[in-house]
């Protein structure tokens, strides 16, 4: 392990769907090393199950096999009748963050943000202390992104979801995502404005590694985070795109001990190899570091 | 037509009952007899009656149905007759046999099959009648087993591995009278194969086995083929009896429990946790050599170690076991040398074993006896196994589950663990509630002390006695953790599981491989609710 | 909670529990499991402990266990009471203590 691997928070690589009806996938699911795991009431569930999985997530938030992971829910949609109930539930239930579906414009999540609130106060939970992940879905929140990412300081992730945007759209999905294009660059600049992260469509193909690869590879140079994911196989292929080669690793190592050497000497200036670095340089190497780091373990 | 075959080997096999039947002369010329003169010429034919006629000649070994087979066998109350399990959960022979025996009267018999599958369930109304009163196996499953652990059998059953069913064999414990070995061609001789007729298991490693040991061999045949039915597995030399019979088994059950590439994100992830393992093991080199076994888990570990041994250029010199279509599909890709095949687990490993020179067949002594002047598990490096428990001091249970009914076989679980330079174990931590790691096993068939990794999907676990190899694999990103960690996970997921209760009664005896008794399985106290 | 009507929850697939639930003058508990051995205790004090929290005081409770964790057993059979009458759920009372 790097002695620098604590030099960078970076955020979640995978965001794993595991459904909440399956009460086998919600006992086993945890072990598949995804970053951050989605408890789905949502589209993974029938209208009939929508109560009996909102009790599956909830008593397996608080089982022994998920503490210590990163959960976070999907929620029903704020216009969905089991909205309220699943709020409820899952801020009692411990929740660290939702996952708001189908959010078109900014006051969806101010509406999420209040709702958390009103329920954080009544179960003694710190306020503000559940997180927001706002999926946009559609063409008008694609539109309204930076609106939607700026909403609520609650908010961790901005992540696009293709499906429903496509049939919006009218567009059709392509190997090259060229209809894609301009929602993933709108939602990423809405991230980067808002200082929080992105993610990345669903690729639905389970069994062509090399498609998943090669999207991965495409997100990950416009700048994405990572993917929302919806089969466990594809969890150590993401994690490979995100981690850097050992030169690229070698490269960052070095430039972070030189700003460390100069931080020491007490010099405002950073020379590596004669060369003047400034510190976005630094970060971005810790950054390297620190998905080097992650990519380590299996 | 009565006629004695010829008796080889007579030192290592128990009294043939053939000769005493026949009231034969060949005692006369038994090598321990030489010390009487030896007698004078009396005619081309006098010692040798039965090659007179020519129909006899050719033909005496033929007989027209089970039951003249049984009578000429001279099979008495009380005898021990074998079988092999080549065909696992197809098998017909067994039942047809026993069948035949209950019909014609006999009692009091022992029964020694290489394994026992849930095919077999009927022989518990033969245990009840007394037709069969001694079972020697390496498992049993389904209602059979049931009845068994719950105190079917006066004399508990007799539970030894591959290995240690050929050492309870020369050690003389167990002397088989009869062998009726299933097979799928045969000719009137003798000769016999698994790779060739309707039915093919592949591998006869198991019966060849008890035609070299039983005191009378018994060819069942499904199909009587031309002389010389060669190559033969089990030879002329070695066959008394010829029968022919429907069906010996159905080979589409062979593989049955053992799929193929599994699509369970568990499964694969236990399975690429595993490849690495060998990957970063130290045994992992130009030459290696591996058994990999048959669970999904173990299916999907070779496909993922072939992919790495294509990438880094690493060939394993052989491969053994227990043989699948993924070995041979690894072997045709140039990345295993030789397969030496005991038992063929489907159709594919079967039929490459009849066309490929690559693809040898081993006898189960070869494979994994113990005492044999050579074993070839003693020089595998590497090998996945399956647990149905394991202990803190990494023994393992592959014969009882969790209620304490038996439910599995020792097979060659610790042959092969014993031999191998790396025995690694592959299982989830929880079979659905159920925890693999406990305190206290229900029953120990393999020694922790020849277990080398603990791979589960919660985490990889290193026998302390190997601290060198805790230090590679966590080196190499492995998620390694200590095997209490591992107990501590499964027991705060699922809650400790209570404590069977037993009877005092005994219902088997499990045998290590070099025939020591390493534990006892008792009657499990139902709960009466 | 009152159990109004039948109701039903969960399925028969493994790791997971299917609990039915009737109208019935007194409390009846009628539990199969595959771990019966090993967990029957646990899982008898766990519907207990359940029926208890949720005020369920009569009624019929037929659980078919297909060795689902505690985690499960405990959702399926408050949705199915849940089910059976009218009265929302109260998740407050509902936390692992």
């Amino acid at each position: 392990m790097s002695k620098y691997a604590a030099v960078a928070e970076i955020p979640a690589r995978s965001m794993m769907f595991v459904p909440a009806s399956n009460a086998s996938m919600l006992s086993t699911a945890a072990v598949y090393g995804a970053d951050a795991f989605v408890f789905d009431l949502e589209d993974a569930v029938s209208p009939r199950e929508k109560d009996s999985a909102r009790l599956l997530a909830f008593h397996a938030l608080q089982s022994p096999l998920w503490r210590g992971l990163d959960v976070i829910i999907r929620v029903n949609g704020v216009d969905t009748p089991q909205f309220e109930a699943d709020i409820d539930a899952m801020v009692r239930g411990g929740a660290a963050a939702i996952r708001l579906p189908m959010v078109s414009d900014a006051a969806m999540v101010r509406h999420l943000d209040d709702r958390l609130t009103e329920r954080e106060q009544a179960y003694g939970r710190p306020p503000g202390s559940v997180k927001i992940v706002a999926a946009v879905e559609s063409a008008a929140g694609v539109a309204n992104a930076i609106a939607i990412a700026t909403a609520s300081p609650r908010l961790s992730a901005i992540a696009l979801a293709a499906f429903d945007y496509l049939v919006d759209m009218r567009a059709v999905r392509s190997p090259g995502g060229a209809e894609l294009f301009y929602a993933r660059c709108a939602v990423l600049h809405a991230a980067r404005v808002a200082k929080i992260a992105a993610y990345d469509v669903v690729y639905g193909r389970v069994d062509d590694e090399a498609g998943f690869i090669a999207e991965a590879e495409l997100a990950k140079g416009l700048g994405f985070d990572g993917k929302s994911l919806i089969n466990p196989r594809q969890i150590p292929l993401l994690h490979r795109v995100y981690t850097p080669s050992e030169a690229e690793t070698a490269k960052a190592e070095h430039i972070v001990a030189a700003a460390e050497a100069a931080l020491a000497a007490g010099v405002g200036a950073i020379n590596v190899d004669g060369a003047m670095i400034d510190n976005p340089v630094v970060d971005a190497a810790r950054r390297v570091i620190a998905y080097a780091a992650a990519g380590r373990n299996r | 037509m009565t006629v004695p075959s010829l008796v080889q080997d007579a030192a290592a096999r128990p009294a043939g009952r053939l000769e005493a039947a026949a009231g034969s002369s060949l005692a006369a010329v038994a090598p321990s007899a030489v010390a009487a003169p030896p007698p004078p010429f009396a005619g081309w034919s006098a010692q040798t009656p039965h090659l007179v006629d020519e129909s006899v000649k050719t033909g005496r070994k033929l007989c027209a149905s089970l039951e003249e087979a049984v009578k000429r066998s001279g099979l008495q109350d009380g005898g021990t007759i074998s079988f092999h399990h080549g065909f696992r959960e197809g098998d017909k022979v067994v039942l047809a046999v026993v069948d035949e025996l209950a019909r014609l009267g006999y009692k009091n018999l022992t029964l020694a099959s290489s394994s026992l599958n849930s095919c077999h369930g009927r022989l518990v109304e033969h245990i009840r009648a007394g037709v069969i009163s001694r079972v020697y196996t390496s498992g049993m499953r389904g209602r059979l087993a049931a009845a068994v652990s719950r105190g079917l059998m006066e004399t508990p059953v007799t539970v030894h591995s591959h290995g240690g069913r050929i050492a309870l064999m020369d050690l003389g414990e167990l002397r088989v009278d009869v062998a009726f070995l299933g097979v799928p061609t045969c000719d009137l001789f003798g000769n016999a194969n698994g790779v060739s007729g309707r039915s093919r298991c592949g591998s006869l490693g198991y019966a060849m086995v008890d035609a070299a040991r039983a005191g009378v061999v018994v060819a069942v045949a499904e199909q009587i083929v031309p002389y010389p039915n060669v190559p033969a597995s089990i030879l002329q030399d070695q066959v008394d009896l010829v029968v022919q019979v429907d069906e010996i088994g159905d080979p589409s059950k062979i593989s049955v429990g053992a799929a193929r590439l599994t699509t369970n994100p568990r499964e694969l992830l236990i399975a690429s946790y595993a490849a690495a393992v060998m990957e970063h093991s130290g045994y992992f080199a130009e030459g290696f050599s591996m058994q990999a076994g048959t669970g999904a888990s173990a299916i999907a570990t070779t496909r993922y170690l072939g992919k790495r041994m294509a990438e880094l250029g690493v060939r394993a010199a052989w491969g053994l076991g227990g043989i699948t279509g993924d070995m041979v599909d690894l072997q045709r890709e140039g990345l295993v040398g030789k397969i030496l095949d005991t038992q063929d687990f489907d159709a594919q490993a079967a039929a490459d074993l009849a066309v490929n020179p690559d693809h040898v067949e081993i006898t189960a002594s070869q494979y994994a006896n113990p005492f044999a002047k050579g074993a070839a598990v003693d020089q595998l490096d590497m090998v996945i196994l399956s647990a149905l428990e394991i202990d803190l001091d990494f023994n393992v249970n592959v014969l009882t589950g969790s209620d304490g009914i038996i439910l599995g076989a020792s097979g060659g679980h610790c042959d092969t663990s014993a031999g191998a330079k790396l025995s690694i174990i592959v299982t989830p931590l929880l079979r659905g509630r159920i925890p693999m790691v406990r305190d206290k096993l229900t029953t120990k068939v393999t020694p922790g002390e020849t277990i080398g990794v603990l791979v589960t999907d919660h985490g990889v676990a290193v026998n302390p006695r190997r601290p060198e190899l805790a230090e590679r694999l966590a080196a190499a990103g492995l998620p390694v953790v200590g095997i209490e960690q591992l107990y501590d996970r499964c027991n705060a997921i699922a809650g400790k599981p209570r404590p069977l209760e037993f009877t005092d009664r005994v219902v088997g005896f499990v045998r290590y491989r070099d025939g020591s008794v390493i534990d006892t399985v008792y009657q499990v106290k139902e709960a009466s609710r | 909670m009152d159990i109004e009507r039948d109701a039903i929850a969960g399925t028969l697939e493994s790791s997971d529990v299917l609990v039915r639930v009737s109208p019935h003058p007194v409390l009846e508990v009628d539990l199969t499991s595959a771990v019966e051995a090993q967990y029957g205790d646990d899982i008898r004090q766990l519907i207990d402990d359940t029926l208890r929290r949720l005020g369920v005081q009569a009624g019929r409770i037929v659980i078919e266990d297909r060795g689902a964790l505690d985690c499960t057993v405990r959702a399926r059979l408050e949705a199915a009471v849940a089910r059976s009458t009218d009265q929302p759920l109260d998740y407050a009372a509902l936390g692992e203590a």
